[in-house]
C-alpha cells in the first residue's frame, strides 16, 4: 500500500507537469498550402452575399459606425456585414488570425492585418491575391503603403491606415530643427547647457528596437532585407547607421536610460522637459499638448526624421486590409474592402481615430490639418518611409534585429559583429 | 494510473479479511462486481483526462517529430515541412540550425541558440526564488501562528501580493524599476534596472519574491498547525532552549507540508513566463524556457512542439527527484493542507 501511493503520487506529479508542457504546446499542425490562382484563391469570385469584418478592438468607435453606414444602404440589403471584434492586444489578433486561417474558417471573410503580417499570411496562401477579377486599384494611394501590402509583386491587401515616426524638438531651445542626424547631434551641446538630455528614440529590446534599427539603417542608405527578400544587412551603408546610434550612447548624446525605453518612456521623460529631441509616433503629439503633466505643451514642435542629407526613412506602422481565400462571398468582400479604403473612410480613420490616412491628398485637406497639425511633416515621413523588412518570416526576423542591434548598443558587440551575427541570423530565419 | 491505483487499495481497506486465507466464493463474486462498476464510475473521468492531458500531449509529441513549413523560393509559398525524425530536438539540444550553407551552429539572434542559456535563466531564477521564498516564508508563518491582536488582518494583508494577477504584478514592477521609477528616487540611485544582466534578474527576482512568498508562507502555516501545542509544553518541560524546539520539532514535524510547498514552487517557478515578458520582453538574460517557447510558437509550431516536450521532460525529472529522492508527497500532503484551507 506504501508502495501504490508513492506511486500514486507520482503519477499526480507526472499529469501536473504535463499539463504545464501541454500548456506550451499551443495551435495545431503546421499551415502548408500552395499559391496560385487555383484552389481556393480561383473559387467564390463572383459570390455575394452576407460577410464578417475581423478586427481588433476598436478602442475609438471606427469600424462600427462604418459598418452600420454600409449595412443602412439598401444596395446592401443582402451583403450585410458582421463585425467580429478581437482583442486588443496585436500578439493574441495574429495568434486568433492563424487559427482560423488553419481551419480555413469561411466566416473571415474581410480581415484586418498588421503591415508586418500581410508577406507571413500572403506566402501561407491565406490572403486572396488582388489581381484578375478581384484587382483593387491603388492609385492616390502613398506608395510606401502599398510596399507594405505587397508580396513577391503580387498586391494581397489594400492599405487601410498608415503611420511614420516623426521628430519632436524642442522649439524654445532650438529655432530650426535639424534636417539631418550629424546637424541633430552638433545641436547636443545646446542640451548639455540646458542639463537635459539630447535624444532618445525606442532602445529597449522589443519591436520597436526593430523600427529604430531599421530606421538608422535605411537612413544611412543600407537595407534589411534586399528587393528579393534576401538579407543585406553588412553592407558599409547599414554599418554607418547603426554605428551612429552606438557613437550616440557612447558620446552621451542618446542618454544612457534610453536602452530602456519604449515609447511611453520616452514620451514621458519630453514631456517633463528633460529630452531635447525624442523620436516618436504621432500619438504623442496631442498627448504632449494636453497633458496635465506636460510642462512643453507650447515648447515643442515636430519636423521629419533627420536622415543623411535630407528627410530620414522611417519605418512604417499601420495597419491593411485583406481578403481570406477561404471566403465564399468575394465580390462583397471586394466591395466592402474598397469602402473601407475610400477617401471619404480614411477622412474618417483620421477625424474620428487620428489614424493617419493612406491617400496622399487627404495631407492636404484643410480640415484635417486644422485638427491634425502634424499631418504634413507625417506626410514627409512616410514619403521617405521604408516598409519594415516584408517577409513571411518576420517574428524571426524582427527577433534577429532586436537581439543583435540591442547588443551593439550596449556594447557587448561591436558593430561589425553585431551585422555578421544579425546577417547570419536573418539568413537562418530564412532557411528554416 | 492514480484514479485506478486508490479505489483499489481502499476496496482493499473496506473488504474484512479479504486476504487470500479467508476466500469465499460470494466475497469474490461481490469484489468483481465491484471492481466492474468502479471501473464503470472511473470511465468518464478517464475519457476526460484522456481529452485534457493525453491527446494534446501526444499531439503536440507527434507534432514535434514534424518539419516546420519551409518556403519554397520558387513561388515565395509556404510548403509543408514533412516528417523530420528528431531533427527538431537535435536543433535544440546541440543548438543546430539550417542555414544557407547547411548544418551549423545557430547564429546568435536566432532563438535556437538561446536554448542552453534560456535553461540555465530558468534554472538559476529558480533556486534563488524558491530559496527565498522559503526562507521568507517559513519567518512569515512563524509570525502567523502565534496568537496575537490582530492575526487575521495580518493574514488577509500577506495574502495581498499573491491575489494580485500576475501579469498586474509584473506591469507593476515595471513601473517600479523604470528609470524615473519609485525604486531608483527612493534610494537616490540611478540603476538601470532593465538595462543589464545583473539587475535585470535581481528585478524579477524581487518581483517573484513578492509574488509568491505569500503562498510558500500559507502552506507552511498550514503545516504548523497540524503540530500539537504539547508537543511544545513537553519540550520546554525537559528544558529544550528555542532553538532545539525548532530544529527538533518544528522542522521534522512540518517537513511534509514544506516539501510540497517547494515542489510546487519549483515546478511553478521552472515554467515562470509573464514577470520576465512583461518587465524585460526576455532582454539581458531573462530569457526563460517559456518565452522561448511562446516566441518560437509565432515563428513554427512543431520546432516549438519539440521545445515544449523538452520542456515537459525536464519538469517532470525534477518533480521525479522531488517525489523519488526528497520525499515529497505531493497527493498525500495536498489532500491535508487543502482540510486546513
Amino acid at each position: 500500500m506504501r508502495h501504490s501511493r508513492k506511486f500514486a503520487s507520482l503519477a499526480a506529479v507526472s499529469v501536473l507537469a504535463m499539463t504545464l508542457a501541454a500548456c506550451g504546446g499551443g495551435g495545431s499542425g503546421g499551415g502548408s498550402t500552395s499559391g496560385g490562382l487555383s484552389g481556393d484563391a480561383g473559387a467564390n469570385l463572383d459570390g455575394r452575399g452576407p460577410i464578417t469584418y475581423v478586427q481588433g478592438k476598436d478602442n475609438s468607435n471606427v469600424v462600427r459606425p462604418l459598418v452600420d453606414k454600409w449595412n443602412a444602404d439598401p444596395a446592401h440589403k443582402n451583403e450585410q456585414v458582421t463585425f467580429k471584434e478581437q482583442s486588443d492586444k496585436a500578439d493574441q489578433q495574429h495568434d486568433d488570425l492563424v487559427q482560423n486561417f488553419q481551419a480555413k474558417n469561411t466566416g473571415y471573410d474581410v480581415v484586418d492585418v498588421d503591415v508586418v503580417w500581410t508577406a507571413e499570411f500572403a506566402a501561407k496562401g491565406w490572403l486572396q491575391p488582388l489581381k484578375d477579377k478581384l484587382a483593387f486599384d491603388t492609385t492616390g494611394f502613398l506608395p510606401a503603403t502599398v510596399a507594405t501590402a505587397t508580396y513577391k509583386g503580387t498586391l494581397y491587401a489594400a492599405p487601410q491606415t498608415s503611420d511614420g515616426g516623426i521628430l519632436y524638438y524642442r522649439k524654445d531651445l532650438v529655432p530650426t530643427p535639424p534636417k539631418t542626424w550629424d546637424e541633430m547631434m552638433g545641436m547636443c551641446p545646446i542640451a548639455k547647457k540646458n542639463n537635459i538630455d539630447c535624444y532618445a528614440g525606442q532602445f529597449a529590446q522589443y519591436e520597436g528596437l526593430t523600427v529604430n534599427a531599421a530606421e538608422a539603417i535605411n537612413t544611412a542608405g543600407g537595407v534589411i532585407v534586399d528587393k528579393n527578400g534576401k538579407p543585406a544587412v553588412n553592407t558599409p551603408e547599414a554599418k554607418a547607421g547603426l554605428t551612429n546610434l552606438v557613437q550616440a550612447f557612447k558620446d552621451g548624446n542618446i542618454p544612457k536610460q534610453a536602452i530602456t525605453y519604449q515609447e511611453e518612456q520616452g514620451r514621458q521623460s519630453f514631456e517633463a522637459g528633460k529630452l531635447l529631441f525624442l523620436r516618436n509616433w504621432p500619438y504623442v503629439y496631442n498627448l504632449a499638448k494636453t497633458d496635465g503633466s506636460s510642462v512643453v505643451k507650447d515648447k515643442f514642435g515636430i519636423a521629419p526624421l533627420p536622415g543623411k542629407t535630407g528627410p530620414g526613412a522611417s519605418s512604417l506602422g499601420g495597419h491593411n486590409i485583406a481578403m481570406s481565400v477561404y471566403s465564399k462571398h468575394k465580390a462583397t468582400a471586394m466591395d466592402f474592402m474598397k469602402f473601407m479604403t475610400n477617401e471619404e473612410t480614411e477622412k474618417f480613420y483620421a477625424t474620428q481615430g487620428s489614424l493617419a490616412p493612406v491617400r496622399a491628398d487627404l495631407y492636404a485637406d484643410k480640415d484635417l490639418v486644422k485638427q491634425l497639425p502634424y499631418l504634413p511633416v507625417l506626410l514627409t515621413s512616410i514619403q521617405n518611409a521604408v516598409p519594415r523588412p516584408v517577409s513571411p518570416f518576420y517574428p524571426a526576423v524582427t527577433q534577429a534585429v532586436q537581439i543583435n542591434a540591442y547588443a551593439a548598443l550596449k556594447g557587448d558587440k561591436t558593430v561589425d559583429q553585431a551585422l555578421t551575427d544579425m546577417q547570419a541570423a536573418l539568413a537562418a530565419a530564412g532557411s528554416q | 494510473m492514480s484514479m485506478q491505483a486508490e479505489p483499489l487499495t481502499r476496496r482493499g481497506k473496506k473488504g474484512t479479511g479479504a486476504g487470500p486465507e479467508n476466500k469465499e466464493v460470494g466475497q469474490d463474486r461481490k469484489q468483481k462486481t465491484q471492481g466492474r462498476a468502479a471501473a464503470l464510475l472511473i470511465i468518464p473521468s478517464m475519457i476526460v483526462l484522456g481529452i485534457v492531458i493525453v491527446y494534446p500531449v501526444v499531439d503536440a509529441i507527434v507534432m514535434s517529430l514534424q518539419k516546420d513549413a519551409g518556403l519554397d523560393p520558387a513561388t515565395g509559398s509556404f510548403v509543408a515541412g514533412g516528417f523530420a525524425g528528431l531533427y527538431n530536438y537535435i536543433h535544440w539540444i546541440l543548438q543546430q540550425c539550417n542555414t544557407p550553407g547547411g548544418q551549423a551552429s545557430c547564429p546568435a539572434g536566432t532563438l535556437g541558440s538561446q536554448f542552453w542559456s534560456a535553461t540555465g535563466t530558468t534554472f538559476l531564477l529558480t533556486v534563488i526564488t524558491v530559496a527565498l521564498e522559503t526562507v521568507i516564508g517559513f519567518w512569515m508563518a512563524i509570525i502567523m501562528s502565534r496568537t496575537f491582536r490582530g492575526r487575521s488582518a495580518l493574514r488577509a494583508a500577506v495574502l495581498v501580493p499573491w491575489a494580485i494577477p500576475t501579469a498586474v504584478t509584473a506591469k507593476l514592477w515595471f513601473f517600479i524599476f523604470a528609470f524615473d521609477g519609485i525604486a531608483n528616487t527612493l534610494f537616490h540611485t540611478s540603476i538601470l534596472w532593465t538595462g543589464s544582466e545583473v539587475p535585470a534578474r535581481s528585478a524579477i527576482i524581487i518581483a517573484d519574491v513578492w509574488k509568491t512568498t505569500p503562498f510558500m508562507a500559507l502552506l507552511i502555516l498550514a503545516g504548523l498547525q497540524m503540530i500539537p501545542d504539547q508537543v511544545y509544553e513537553a519540550a520546554k518541560v525537559d528544558g529544550a532552549t528555542a532553538w532545539q524546539r525548532f530544529t527538533q520539532i518544528t522542522l521534522p514535524l512540518v517537513k511534509p507540508a514544506l516539501m510540497v510547498a517547494i515542489l510546487f514552487r519549483t515546478l511553478d517557478a521552472l515554467r515562470m513566463y509573464d514577470l520576465p515578458a512583461i518587465m524585460t520582453a526576455g532582454a539581458n538574460g531573462t530569457t526563460t524556457l517559456s518565452i522561448l517557447v511562446v516566441n518560437q510558437i509565432r515563428i513554427g509550431f512543431n520546432s516549438a512542439a519539440a521545445l515544449s516536450t523538452i520542456t515537459f521532460l525536464i519538469i517532470f525529472i525534477v518533480a521525479f527527484i522531488f517525489v523519488r529522492f526528497l520525499g515529497a508527497n505531493a497527493v498525500e500532503s495536498a489532500t491535508n493542507s487543502g482540510k486546513v484551507k
